[in-house]
């Protein structure tokens, strides 16, 4: 199962929206491997009828009063993005011109 | 009352208070004194990305103002601190230790850092970390790592290195922390002072940049059992901002290290902690410690946790997989880092977001993002991540089970001493075992400690001892560690951290620089 081909790595690297160098993919298909192989260890646990344990304390909804408020101005919210135009923020067209 | 030694940056936080308080000090001077240390030994420690010296000094000549004026203070009023660059500061810089975010200045405070504001802890810097907290070393900080004072070759521990070391070299008296698998704890233990992981929920986590959203708690570090106290005090108690945070009184800490007394307690010793792999001198620290408790006249009483062995491949798969969703924030088009691809005309957002991240984020970062990929893909959910939570579940109860034999547990914090810069950089698992005693309670969210125990023999570095409570009983954590904390302190003559080597005057690199 922890048999990672190196598609297999540059596959799930565009997943996570990461370009990886031929030299970072060589290094991360051996470090993956050892690890998944290490991390498999869960499977050997006694896990049967067991429910899963997303959080350690229950999780309730919790909303605020509907109240309006003050809230960040534009300006402060753009101010740390690499780009903004016109108070929004400017990122790379998607979409070819035509 | 206590005498304050001729070097302000050497007392105890809780002296200082005591001092400011009865107005023998002003915290300008006290502020003073630990900006001229940071001039001069930060340069070899490098325990800070960024110090403010104006902006700590402007801090405390308002709280010296309103002290002047009659106003009532907080208990720490006065003493300034140093923050983790987790947490956001508002028109400080905040990098998380990480290339993706430098230079980035948030709009806003964690709500930890506005109760230090509110508390009047003068703030004087954002201390060094492993990206985005991934690490045991601060090894993987993109700023280069920081330094343990005991021997400058050696780590500080990690991810919270900065906040550790900074504490050791006598640049703060206090810090904060952060602690996802024992970021608080294991960099305590290997310079020889106190961190605490409060119970989950137990401080707020809005304004922290996450790492695992179900793991991560910040936490109090300090010298001292009581200066950790009292600063958790200040951090801890429910806020609205953080649909996690526990609404309810936060526990006595304060009374409980002031009181230091643990007869009639029950003291569990957890046999899966400290058996192979554990250093002999750190173990040998550890089973002083637990004599000298029952000397105190605490009963100790072996437990056995059966399914912690499965705790440290449930938390690498756990962690990763609420890493990969929580770093996705980061994608070149809303704040931070942008990169262009190079030798693309016209690159597309999805290609940009890609080199973005490639070009900012360091390789433990990318190696967890991509392992939470994979344990997260529809093929192997059930099998890895699916898994790990069932084990955590099973961790739940052995902690359960464990706390109906005893009050607290114990172990030693980190199966060894501070290993040597380099030695495990490139060896992720060698690395991951680091944190094999501290991971169970992130995986549970009970509260946890760490306490120095003494000097390995073999190498004459800093061993320490973890305390482990039930959730909502931190104040229990404080109790047996101020009573150990001063049994040790009579054996020692002193506070350990006396003995570590005096770092010489060097010149600064450090100043208002960084990240």
């Amino acid at each position: 199962m922890a048999n990672l081909t190196r598609d297999d790595v540059a596959h799930l690297a565009g997943l996570a929206r990461i370009e990886l160098s031929d030299a970072e993919l060589d290094r991360m298909v051996g470090e993956l491997g050892i690890i998944l192989e290490s991390v498999a260890q869960v499977q050997q646990a006694p896990t049967e009828g067991v429910d899963p344990m997303s959080h350690p304390m229950p999780l309730t909804n919790v909303t605020r009063p509907d109240v309006v408020r003050p809230s960040l101005g534009a300006e402060a919210v753009l101010a740390g993005a690499p780009e903004a135009d016109q108070q929004r923020f400017s990122v790379p067209r998607i979409l070819d011109e035509d | 009352m206590t005498d304050l030694p001729s070097d302000l940056t050497r007392a105890t936080a809780a002296d200082l208070a005591d001092a400011l308080a009865r107005g023998a000090l002003s915290s300008v001077e006290v502020t003073q004194a630990h900006l001229d240390r940071i001039a001069q030994v930060d340069g070899q420690v490098h325990s800070y990305l960024h110090v403010d010296g104006e902006g700590a000094l402007a801090q405390a000549r308002t709280v010296d103002e309103r002290r002047a004026a009659g106003e009532s203070l907080g208990a720490l009023a006065g003493v300034p601190i140093a923050v983790k660059d987790v947490m956001t500061t508002k028109g400080m810089p905040t990098t998380c230790g990480s290339r993706m975010l430098e230079g980035w200045v948030p709009p806003y405070d964690a709500t930890v850092v506005t109760r230090l504001r509110e508390g009047g802890l003068p703030l004087l810097g954002k201390t060094n970390m492993d990206e985005f907290a991934m690490g045991s070393s601060t090894e993987h900080s993109a700023y280069g790592p920081s330094h343990n004072p005991w021997d400058l070759e050696r780590i500080p521990g990690g991810s919270g290195g900065g906040s550790s070391s900074v504490l050791a070299s006598f640049q703060a008296p206090l810090a904060t922390g952060t602690d996802t698998g024992g970021s608080i704890r294991q960099p305590a233990a290997v310079t020889a002072t106190v961190g605490t992981k409060p119970t989950y929920g137990g401080v707020s986590r809005y304004g922290l940049v996450a790492l695992a959203s179900s793991l991560d708690q910040a936490g109090p570090c300090g010298r001292t059992v009581l200066d950790t106290a009292l600063l958790h005090a200040v951090m801890a108690g429910h806020d609205p901002m953080d649909s996690t945070s526990i609404d309810a009184p936060v526990p006595p800490v304060v009374e409980a290290a002031r009181a230091a007394d643990v007869r009639g307690m029950r003291i569990g010793v957890v046999k899966e902690l400290g058996g192979e792999g554990y250093q002999p001198g750190v173990r040998a620290r550890f089973d002083e410690s637990v004599a000298l408790l029952e000397q105190l006249g605490a009963e100790v009483v072996e437990v056995s946790c059966p399914n912690f062995e499965y705790a440290l491949a449930a938390y690498y798969l756990i962690l990763p997989s609420e890493a990969s969703s929580n770093l996705a924030k980061f994608d070149a088009m809303r704040y931070g880092l942008r990169v262009r691809p190079e030798g693309v005309q016209a690159p597309s957002a999805e290609q940009v977001m890609a080199a973005t991240r490639d070009a900012g984020f360091g390789p433990e970062v990318k190696r967890r993002i991509i392992l939470g990929t994979y344990a997260l893909s529809s093929g192997y959910y059930d099998a890895y991540y699916g898994s790990a939570q069932k084990v955590r579940a099973l961790i739940a109860r052995d902690f359960d089970a464990a706390y109906e034999q005893a009050d607290v547990l114990v172990s030693p914090t980190a199966p060894t001493t501070a290993f040597r810069l380099g030695d495990k950089l490139d060896d992720p698992l060698a690395m991951y075992l680091n944190d094999i005693a501290t991971i169970p309670a992130n995986l549970a969210g009970v509260p946890g400690m760490s306490v120095p125990s003494g000097l390995a023999d073999e190498d004459g570095l800093p061993a320490g001892i973890q305390i482990l409570a039930p959730a909502m009983k931190d104040e229990r954590l404080y109790s047996v560690g101020a009573a150990l904390e001063a049994a040790l302190l009579d054996r020692w003559g002193g506070p350990i951290l006396d003995r570590a080597p005096a770092l010489g005057a060097a010149t600064s690199t450090s100043g208002t620089t960084g990240a």
